[in-house]
């Protein structure tokens, strides 16, 4: 038996979180240390994770597979009113799926806390809710059980609300409510897609009988289905379809998928930087994350009906999301559309179903974190020195701030696709895997209009920014201080080297994605077995 | 020397540059002299190409050399199969050749650049940058792979954007730079499109697995017709990189850069990939990818040829004529002119390189001035510029003893008998009539330039020859315009060692359905690899005899005629040329505005795509947020409609309960009397009362 590391990784901001509350009001500089100490174990914690994990389990459908384990009864009662027997089972687990979504979340938080110095309003406060969405973002990574994936989910959502509309800009308020509602709204369809899986997926007990679980591998089990259960293949007059759909809008709105996407734009422009930071960086993934963790294995066969569909919302993401982002004057907002462009690859890449289509969603997915993490830091630094995101307001800036303009530069042609760093290998991936879909090809080659006009947009920006004469109002600004080099230097090492060699990543997915790509095929052949639809 | 040597010579002398880049650009601000680094480590890689080129063509002339290994493996995955990703390197007798060019031009670029970029602000960051790309450009050249070919594709494509862009306070320059790169990108959508089909047909990305897999008969989608667009697909690539008809626009606009960049990324090697590709994918293009692939090239020989015509920028026209030379060359390849094609790559690299580089001199000595209106004369100032430019431009007119006349000569009659055997006679006649054109503009830029008065004596006054280090590149490139490095008969190329040894004729792999009739190989026993006889059939190697010596006397007095025209109207002045402007205005301003290609494109493509993302801007803040935000006001105001409904109806009912309750209590409060004796009345009515009532039950 291992230590609980997972749970360790989980709550160690809480404990993190209580020493920050046990401060005194004027320790700020020691709320900042906890905090990156804090965050900087998780990272560690997160290596060590990485450097044990075996590579040739896949996890995905079976419990034996997944590593780092941690399951025990949390809630049991035998005869909860009418319901019968009530049970929760705290379960963790990581496979190749979340794994780099954990490392993802430690870096990019600890990152995101470097990036928190400059707050001075109410530390105490703004860390302790800091930590608190920490531990809500990692709990989600690594719940196999829906009841605790959805408090974790839920969890994530008030400190974010605060974090908003408290250390946000002019349009805070708004902004945040907007935020809160949107998430709650998505919520509220995952909640009622639980309660019905709950109801119609039984797990046999160690006494013999069988008992309603929220257990997430066994939803995915059809011989686990009830005869009765609404959201039961065996039932014939069952709601899986709206079901799916509800649960596919429920993560839609994290991604965000057009058109739920224009919370993002708000919230990432009122939201300080290291909030945008984490939201851009790790917030986004968890739709798409529930998507691939929740809604294709439970739902084979409806998936299967849906890609085409799924893949068309990728395909809007990615042209949509570049068109406004080119429209764009306030830096933040730009960026903030980059991302919906951005994660529309992911979504085009998972409705491919084949190995390399979702090795390059899960790919994308840790580089767009990596990499729209900087892009966010980049107009964090340029915002704490001229107090103003205006594009058109600034130019030159290349020649003011040469160190800063360089990892521009890289992190630009990342956000492009360029070959040699993180972004190319993801969107290729994501292309050659969904290219060999037929039925979504046509589909994809729509998408590949998305390279140009992200070179187009990206590369208009970095000239109205930082090439050109310089604007004579910028010409005291500094170039970056040595915490900003250590928020960059990381990052852009990541970047650079998952371009050169991606097979860490990809070897790392590659047993659970073809792991997973194996079990939807199987099980559809199932469901058309039992003659379902 | 061993396989094995060369291929880690070949791995060195691609990394080199790299180093080179990444030490100048960390070290740049630090060390002042860091820059004899990059060119030290220029210089070995310039060594050791020579080395391998040496060795290959000695020792292993015929043997392909291929070293591979496996960059990302997914095993054998449940859909796909086996997915196994590789990368590596290609040494044969083309990839050899051109990386002898690109090390040489790069490094007498370098030399050149120290004098010329001398007291720039960012002088270390320019050689990093030439670095940079050099690697860029060897990766293309050494891939054995079309992912690679790609990824390196991009890489030159952004080292070009960093160079173009290197004096980016000029907006002129940073806007070249963007214009470079997205142009670029455009083309390269389709060459993705086109690796998507063969990755997906052939789960792989080795020219090699692929080629053996066509020629086993396995095509895309199982159709000769997607063989051909995938062919044309992975050629649009070309079209951005080699800056053809319609995507040449940014070539222009790329002289922004530093001269001696234009002279290495925008004449001599970078363009040239998008030709270098083509060769590379020869033997899988079908006659109808090839006729296409003809047309583009001859248009891109003839228009910019046109608006070279007249342009007053040294620069610009020098740009223009290496759009309508690469255009030569992809339509050398449309019609199957395989050899000359590259051979045309070869000396027109060399001899456009010696003509940048000479603009720079001129450019650097003039201060700056690039209008050759106000130049003028300079023949006497700058004789070793003069006469290295001279000789340059003789080679690309085609004149006897240089190096164009032997790869032109060849483009030409190449054209020609494929006319003979198909019938397409536009494609000689447009080649032998860009000839003509070449010749003239490059005498009339000489004759401006160099001949005749000065007319601004002022920076005439300044001028002067440039430095050894300047010079000492032109000479050298210059010597290399003649035709003794080739071949040693001045009029025939094929008695030489590049066309008879070096430069073999490619396999081919399409169905041989799919070819035109003489590229079907006649049965032969005993046919070399290499030699003519595995491409192409009798007939059309005796029709390339038959045309050699009629297309060699033609392009002659073709060529003949332009330099005289040239002398005609700039040098002797019997035609003037402000009266024939004046006559044929209207021709004259459509080739000065460059056939209003760039007017075109901003009024359709940027325009449109600009204002379609302003149109999708303001249709996401208003109608998609505003249904968001219509849906939140209208459930605020419902729900101040349920307040107020709360407060006047619901809490009126309750109000008015109590209200009511009130009044009843007023009423009740009248029989509230306080007397004993009152209640005992009312209580012994009631009782009565009630004995009436409960009696019925």
């Amino acid at each position: 038996m291992h230590l609980p590391y997972l749970s360790l990784i989980t709550f160690l901001p809480i404990v993190g979180m209580i020493i920050v509350l046990a401060l005194p009001k004027e320790q700020g500089k020691t709320m900042k240390i906890t905090t990156l100490l804090i965050t900087g174990i998780q990272v560690v914690l997160a290596v060590f994770l990485l450097s044990n994990y075996n590579y040739s389990l896949g996890g995905i459908y079976d419990q034996a597979s997944f590593q780092f384990v941690e399951k025990f009864r949390w809630i049991d009662i035998e005869n909860f009113s009418w319901i019968g027997r009530i049970k929760v089972d705290y379960f963790l687990g990581i496979d190749g799926i979340s794994t780099p979504l954990v490392l993802l979340t430690a870096i990019v938080t600890f990152i995101a806390t470097l990036s928190s110095w400059n707050i001075n309003k109410s530390l105490k406060g703004y860390f302790a809710l800091f930590l608190l969405l920490d531990t809500g973002m990692m709990g989600v990574f690594v719940s196999l059980d829906f009841f605790l994936f959805y408090i974790f989910w839920e969890l994530m959502l008030l400190p974010m609300y605060f974090l908003i509309g408290i250390w946000g800009g002019p349009r805070r308020e708004y902004a945040a409510i907007k935020f809160f509602l949107y998430t709650l709204l998505g919520s509220i369809f995952i909640l009622i897609v639980m309660i019905g899986l709950y109801f119609s997926t039984t797990e046999p007990m160690a006494d013999g009988t069988k008992a309603f679980t929220f257990n997430l591998l066994a939803m995915m089990d059809p011989n686990n289905a009830t005869a009765t259960g609404i959201l039961s293949a065996l039932n014939p007059a069952n709601l899986r379809f709206a079901a799916y759909i509800a649960l596919f809008a429920g993560f839609a709105i994290k991604i965000p998928m057009f058109p739920f996407h224009t919370w993002l734009p708000d919230a990432h422009v009122e939201a300080p930087t290291p909030i945008s930071v984490i939201l851009a960086g790790v917030l986004l993934k968890m739709g798409t994350y529930g998507i691939l963790r929740v809604s294709f294995p439970i739902f084979p066969e409806i998936t299967k009906q849906l890609v085409w569909y799924i893949a068309l919302f990728g395909m809007i993401n990615i042209i949509y999301g570049a068109f406004c982002a080119m429209a764009q004057r306030d830096f933040k907002k730009l960026i903030a559309y980059s991302s919906v462009s951005h994660m529309g690859y992911v979504l085009l890449g998972m409705a491919a179903l084949n190995t390399m289509g979702i090795s390059g969603a899960i790919l994308q997915m840790f580089n767009h974190g990596t990499i729209t993490a900087m892009l966010f830091l980049i107009v964090g630094v340029i915002y704490d020195r001229a107090h103003t995101r205006e594009i058109d307001g600034f130019g030159g800036l290349a020649v003011q701030m040469p160190v800063y303009t360089g990892f521009v530069t890289v992190a630009f042609f990342a956000a492009i696709g360029l070959p040699g760093l993180s972004g190319f290998i993801s969107e290729a991936f994501v292309f050659l895997g969904a290219f060999g879909v037929r039925l979504i090809r046509v589909v994809t080659i729509v998408s590949t209009l998305g390279i140009v006009l992200g070179a187009g947009y990206m590369l208009w920006t970095l000239q109205r920014v930082y090439l050109g004469k310089l604007n004579e109002k910028w010409s005291g600004l500094k170039d970056l201080n040595f915490r900003e080099y250590a928020m960059f230097i990381p990052l852009s090492a990541i970047v650079i080297f998952l371009g050169v060699y991606p097979s860490a990543m990809l070897d790392l997915m590659n047993t659970s994605v073809n792991s997973m790509v194996q079990f939807m095929q199987n099980i559809q052949v199932y469901y058309s077995s039992i003659n379902v639809f | 020397m061993t396989e094995n040597l060369m291929i880690n010579i070949a791995v060195i002398i691609l990394f080199l540059p790299f180093l080179g880049f990444v030490v100048t650009l960390l070290l740049g601000s630090k060390i002042k002299k860091i820059y004899y680094f990059e060119n030290f480590v220029l210089f070995l890689g310039l060594a050791g190409s020579i080395i391998i080129a040496f060795g290959k063509l000695t020792s292993f002339d015929a043997t392909t050399i291929t070293s591979e290994f496996t960059w990302i493996n997914l095993g054998n995955t449940p859909i796909m199969g086996e997915i196994k990703i590789n990368l590596g390197i290609l040494i044969d007798n083309i990839s050899t050749l051109m990386m002898v060019v690109v090390m040489l031009i790069s490094f007498l670029v370098h030399i050149f650049s120290i004098e010329y970029m001398r007291g720039d602000p960012r002088y270390n960051r320019y050689f990093a940058y030439l670095g940079l790309f050099t690697f860029s450009m060897s990766g293309i050249v050494l891939t054995h792979n079309i992912l690679m070919m790609y990824i390196f594709w991009e890489l030159v494509g952004v080292s070009s954007y960093l160079l173009i862009g290197f004096w980016f306070e000029k907006k002129s320059a940073a806007d070249a730079g963007k214009k470079a790169f997205i142009v670029n990108r455009i083309g390269d959508i389709g060459m993705f499109i086109g690796i998507l089909i063969l990755f997906t047909t052939y789960h792989t990305f080795t020219f090699d697995d692929i080629f053996q897999q066509i020629s086993q008969g396995h095509l895309p989608f199982d159709s000769g017709f997607w063989l051909t667009i995938t062919g044309l697909l992975i050629f649009a690539g070309a079209i951005g990189k080699s800056a053809q008809v319609p995507l040449h626009v940014w070539l222009p606009d790329a002289m922004e850069g530093p001269t001696p960049v234009s002279a290495l990324i925008h004449a001599a090697t970078m363009v040239a990939a998008g030709v270098y590709l083509v060769v590379r994918i020869f033997g899988i293009l079908t006659a109808d990818a090839m006729l296409i692939i003809a047309v583009i090239g001859a248009l891109s020989a003839f228009i910019p040829a046109t608006i070279a015509l007249t342009q007053n920028d040294i620069k610009k026209v020098l740009a223009y004529s290496t759009v309508s030379q690469l255009g030569y060359m992809i339509m050398a390849l449309g019609v199957g002119a395989f050899k000359f094609a590259f051979f045309h790559l070869i000396t027109h690299a060399f001899f456009k390189a010696c003509l940048f580089l000479g603009s720079g001199s001129v450019i650097h000595a003039m201060h700056h001035e690039q209008d050759i209106r106000n130049m003028g004369g300079l023949r006497k100032k700058m004789p070793i510029t003069y006469y290295t430019f001279l000789i340059a431009s003789v080679a690309i007119s085609g004149v006897p003893l240089t190096s164009g006349f032997l790869s032109k000569d060849g483009i030409l009659a190449g054209s020609y008998a494929f006319a003979n055997l198909t019938g397409h006679y536009l494609f000689p006649i447009v080649g032998f009539f860009v000839a003509m054109l070449t010749a003239f503009y490059m005498f009339r830029l000489i004759i401006l330039t160099f001949h005749g008065e000065p007319r601004d004596k002022e920076k005439y006054e300044h001028a002067h020859e440039s430095k050894f280090t300047m010079a000492m590149p032109l000479v050298v490139l210059s010597v290399l315009s003649i035709f003794f490095w080739y071949t040693p008969n001045p009029v025939n190329p094929e008695d030489g060692w590049v066309l008879s040894d070096w430069i073999k004729a490619p396999q081919l792999y399409t169905p041989e359905n799919t070819r035109y009739e003489f590229m079907v190989p006649d049965e032969h026993t005993n046919v070399q690899p290499g030699s003519e006889e595995i491409m192409y059939s009798e007939t059309y190697v005796e029709a390339m005899h038959a045309i050699h010596i009629p297309a060699m006397i033609l392009s002659l007095l073709i060529a003949g005629l332009g330099i005289l025209l040239a002398y005609l109207f700039y040098q002797w002045k019997r035609i003037d040329v402000g009266k024939l402007v004046e006559k044929f205005k209207g021709l004259y301003n459509f080739s000065f505005n460059k056939w209003y290609f760039d007017e075109a494109y901003d009024a359709t493509a940027v325009n449109g795509t600009l204002g379609l993302s302003r149109l999708l801007g303001r249709f996401d803040l208003k109608i998609i947020d505003g249904i968001v935000n219509g849906t939140a006001y209208i459930t605020k105001g419902f729900s101040t409609f349920i307040g107020k409904f709360d407060n006047v109806v619901v809490d009126g009912l309750v109000n008015f309960m109590a209200y009511l309750s009130g009044f009843i209590g007023l009423v009740f409060r009248r029989f509230q009397t306080g007397k004993v004796q009152t209640y005992l009345v009312f209580v012994l009515v009631s009782v009565v009362i009630l004995l009436f009532i409960f009696k019925s039950f």
